[in-house]
């Protein structure tokens, strides 16, 4: 394949002018790091004429040094020695740039991260430095020109994820008149701030402020809202993405459903009879059924999975068995919206960027025994609590217990159940401290029960949060601080006959203590969703020790992440409450919006491409790239890399048997000398 | 299957009914123990608290020997020794200091520790190397009708909980119920029996070993079964100190392995249980 790039290789007879700068970073670098005598010895390196330590080279005048030096020193090449290329290999490259030279003339030694931060023996640091310096003088002379190429960007974002996240983002997009398709796993946008009754601290009222951006989002012109579907492939790069969803059947035509909800009423089941997931297992539903009131959109769904008419396939899947009288369908009548007949399809679209919006799970409780959750009946999770406090929710707004009628006359809430904890989660929820606070005020409200708080710490940084805590010690609900031992039925005392016992060390009045209560709501805390390194990997993104998605730098880039064009937000990149969330989806929309409004991306020219002469055909490459961007002349016989794709990743000059693939920036002259260079002898 | 065996003290003096017990029952399954030449004390927690060092030498030495004798691993009934044994090859994994130390120690006696011998705790080899299926085909006689408490006590699932759950564990009402015993469920498995509380500090000890017994009765139980020797003793010798404080809570307390032994057709003095304080009464067989 023609390629401008890498094809004028030098000759290395006649060595280039070479400059060379070791930056101080302050202390940085030269607290470890004898600066001045890796300039000196870098001095006397074959080629070098210039060799400086300065104090700041990413400043202004370190800038400008080095294009003033390029012409008073007719420098044809240069190297700086300073921290990761992540940070300022770009600025330099545009310094050389400035001075006339190619910018990938320019290499980067990293002695501060690679060096300086990570050693304390100054002797040893400061050679190591002249090593890693000597590698770059001998790679950089063999240092090719290239181009970058600029791509267009697609102005479509898609948005994974209906939550809060989600459907801000997308309303942030499509207010500025940008494309945005919006998919979601369940039948529903919302996510979880659905579920809530109210939000701290102000205790409005959260579907209040949910549902109307959730109708604004049905209702965009700009929003494609694809629900019950999922992400299955993504293929391409930032501007240019082909992704792959799956539309799951839900047996409902979308476009001809009303949302009338006759199909529900006219189900064979007279009763609801299943788990309600959105209820959190406390209600019912039909087979046929919408999540709630105000779910969006206002089509029903049917679940092949309890509905008479499907049957178990041979191969396990569930397939129509029309065994069913179909009243659903008779009530649907002219309408016409029930189709048992729909298949999973999958449907390719094209985006330029993408925001994964996919949130977080609470900890499953049953990890912790000792808290007795679907041991003991009277042990709630928050969700639970949350669904029953909410007046659309199982029980109508009343907080009872398991049987369904008894009012709790006393409720210990547990703080920190799966989080703070090194046998689980270690880190902090945030949010759990809150919204404990807030279900005791609303229980309090509900039901006039006694509250007591069980706590490690209270933490309540936020606007507002400090004064809600205040409040609620004004209202007499009880803060105990320790992290509960257990919860037990085993009574010691009459009064404990009966009741779920919390035992605890209070370790502000030194004892350890039983407090009997009625019901136990466990303050479960969030973390990554099961299939978060599945998403990962669909999406080339990178995910913490933890698990939750890893966003590209934690104070500067908070919702970029490693794979240009794909941004994060909201609770799949960590914990946060729903100001952070909205916050953080609105950042991750911005970001999107300034590519595409730029136009254009600019593409490293670190591709690899395949000497033809030399390719003998045996595939071999093709199936070990990671983006598909090999493909097969089957006229020619020949591999070919397709260079807007690639990635520069290497696997494929790797493993090439004939040594036919060549990698820009890392061919075989470069990185052999650059091995020469730092394994030499003094 | 073949294992080193270490008894420790107890299983050869207040828990030899453990012992008793436990031999026939693994031997009827196809077990096979080799008890561990030479093997000495393993210092029991109190000795870890006066001094880490020689503690973890002298339980190291029987690591040693089990390594020494060409054991694969190492299975110790009691749940002290359990404990101890662990709890060293962790001390000697975690700090380098330790090891150098405890191997200087035992290279006096020509004695090394190359390798990791697993120290395995019966209800672990019994349900994950035996299997719960293997054992309910050795029953010749059903438990049926008899109400069991599972009493695992603290040692063998805290701090390591390697083959149970924590606060939860359930690999003896596994077994028992494979027995055909009604497994009583109860929430304080693993609560303390007092320990050696009932001979330094006997009101508080005592104390702990009288909710147990309550709490056992006020449940239905017939008898409770544990896996541990001072467990036992402190459950079934004190019962008059008991009912002199507080109230009479009677029940017996034995081994699991006495209840398998039972329940595989052996004869209950061939399995030590005779040697308890408050007897076992089966119920009558129900016609079959």
């Amino acid at each position: 394949m023609a390629n401008g790039n890498g094809n004028n290789r030098t000759s290395p007879e006649r060595r280039p002018r070479i400059g060379f700068y070791v930056c101080h970073c302050g202390v940085n670098i030269a607290g470890t790091v004898d600066c001045a005598e890796v300039a000196r010895y870098v001095g006397t390196l074959p080629g070098v004429v210039l060799s400086r330590d300065y104090k700041y080279m990413c400043s202004d005048p370190g800038q400008e040094l080095i294009q003033k030096d390029i012409a008073e020193y007719k420098l044809e090449r240069v190297v700086v020695a300073s921290c990761s290329p992540l940070l300022h290999e770009h600025t330099f490259r545009t310094a050389v740039e400035k001075g006339g030279l190619n910018p990938f003339f320019f290499h980067m030694v990293n002695i501060r991260e690679h060096n300086s931060w990570v050693h304390t023996d100054r002797a040893e640091a400061t050679a190591k430095a002249r090593d890693l310096a000597r590698a770059a003088i001998e790679r950089v002379a063999r240092h090719k020109p290239l181009e970058t190429k600029r791509v267009p960007i697609k102005p479509v974002t898609l948005i994974v994820g209906g939550g809060i996240a989600g459907i801000h983002a997308a309303l942030t997009l499509a207010n500025a008149g940008k494309q945005v398709i919006l998919v979601e796993r369940e039948p529903t946008i919302g996510g979880h701030m659905a579920k809530f009754d109210k939000t701290f601290p102000t205790l409005d009222c959260a579907a209040c402020i949910l549902t109307p951006k959730m109708s604004a989002v049905g209702a965009h012109p700009n929003i494609r809202l694809l629900t019950y579907s999922e992400v299955v492939k993504v293929d391409g790069f930032v501007g240019n993405y082909k992704v792959t969803i799956r539309r799951k059947p839900r047996y409902i035509d979308e476009e001809k459903c009303v949302g009338c909800q006759d199909c529900i009423s006219a189900c064979v089941f007279k009763q609801p009879k299943f788990t309600d997931e959105f209820n959190e297992g406390l209600g019912k539903r039909k087979p046929v059924y919408i999540p709630f009131p105000q779910a969006t959109p206002q089509v029903v769904a049917i679940d092949s999975n309890v509905c008479l008419n499907f049957r178990n396939g041979p191969d396990g899947s569930r397939v129509v068995s029309d065994k069913c009288k179909k009243t659903c369908v008779e009530a649907c009548g002219d309408r016409n919206a029930i189709d048992f007949t729909q298949k999973e399809r999958f449907e390719e679209i094209e985006v330029g960027t993408i925001i994964v919006a996919t949130g977080f799970q609470a900890f499953d409780a049953k990890r912790l025994p000792a808290y007795g959750y679907g041991r003991y009946p009277n042990v709630f999770t928050a969700l639970e609590v949350e669904r029953m406090v909410n007046a659309s929710g199982p029980t109508g707004g009343h907080v009872v217990l398991r049987d369904g009628k008894t009012e709790p006359k006393t409720v210990g809430i547990i703080h920190c159940v799966g989080s703070r904890d090194k046998k689980t989660n270690r880190w902090c929820s945030r949010v759990c401290c809150m919204y404990s606070m807030k279900l005791a005020h609303l229980i309090k409200e509900h039901t006039h029960a006694e509250v007591y708080n069980f706590y490690i710490d209270i933490r309540t940084p936020g606007k507002g949060y400090e004064e809600f805590y205040n409040q609620l010690l004004d209202e007499g609900v009880h803060f105990v601080r320790g992290r509960v031992g257990e919860v037990t039925d085993w009574a010691i005392t009459p009064e404990e006959e009966g009741k779920l016992v919390i035992r605890v060390e209070d370790t502000l009045a030194g004892v350890v203590r039983r407090i009997p209560v009625d019901m136990v709501v466990l303050a479960t805390g969030l973390e990554p969703r099961s299939d978060a390194q599945e998403v990962r990997r669909l999406f080339n993104m990178s995910c913490g020790s933890e698990g939750f998605f890893l966003e590209r730098h934690p104070k500067l880039a908070p919702v970029s992440t490693f794979n240009d064009g794909v941004y994060i937000a909201g609770a799949c990149q960590g914990p946060k409450d729903i100001p952070d969330t909205v916050a953080q989806a609105g950042a991750a929309a911005a970001e999107a919006l300034s590519l595409i409004d730029k136009g254009y991306v600019e593409q490293e020219p670190n591709t690899a491409f395949v000497l033809e002469d030399e390719c003998s055909g045996c595939k071999s490459c093709i199936p070990l790239c990671p983006y598909s961007a090999i493909q097969f002349d089957d006229a020619r016989g020949k591999a070919v890399i397709n260079e807007a794709l690639c990635k520069g990743c290497g696997t494929c000059v790797g493993s090439c048997p004939s040594g036919s693939i060549v990698q820009n920036l890392f061919d075989d002259e470069e990185i052999f000398s650059e091995i020469e260079g730092v394994l030499a002898y003094e | 299957m073949k294992y080193g065996y270490f008894p420790g003290c107890s299983l050869k003096g207040t828990g030899r009914a453990y012992e008793e017990s436990l031999l026939p029952v693994l031997r009827h399954l196809g077990v096979e123990l080799v008890e561990l030449e030479d093997w000495n004390c393993c210092g029991a927690t109190a000795y870890m608290a006066v001094d880490e060092g020689k503690a973890c030498a002298l339980a190291a030495r029987n690591l040693a020997l089990a390594e020494r004798g060409g054991f694969q691993q190492l299975m110790a009934p009691c749940s002290a020794c359990y404990l101890v044994l662990n709890k060293t090859q962790h001390y000697l994994d975690e700090s380098p200091a330790m090891r150098r130390k405890v191997e200087g120690a035992l290279g006096t006696v020509s004695l090394k520790l190359s390798r990791q011998t697993p120290v395995r705790h019966p209800l672990d080899v019994l349900l994950h190397d035996v299997g719960v299926e293997a054992i309910r085909q050795k029953v010749t006689r059903p438990l049926s009708g008899l109400r069991v408490a599972p009493y695992y006590g603290c040692q063998v699932v805290r701090p390591y909980a390697t083959f149970d759950d924590q606060a939860n564990p359930t690999s003896m009402d596994q077994l028992l119920k494979a027995l055909g015993a009604e497994v009583v469920d109860w929430p304080l498995k693993t609560k303390c029996c007092g320990g050696s509380l009932t001979g330094t500090l006997p009101v508080a000890g005592l104390r702990l070993a009288y909710l147990l017994l309550k709490e056992a009765k006020k449940r239905g139980a017939d008898a409770i079964a544990t896996v541990c020797p001072l467990c036992q003793f402190n459950l079934d010798a004190y019962h008059d100190k008991i009912a002199a404080r507080w109230e009479p809570v009677r029940l017996p307390t034995v081994y699991f392995t006495q209840l398998m032994g039972l329940a595989f057709g052996m004869p209950a003095h061939t399995l030590g249980l005779q040697r308890g304080f408050v007897p076992l009464e089966l119920p009558a067989p129900t016609a079959a």
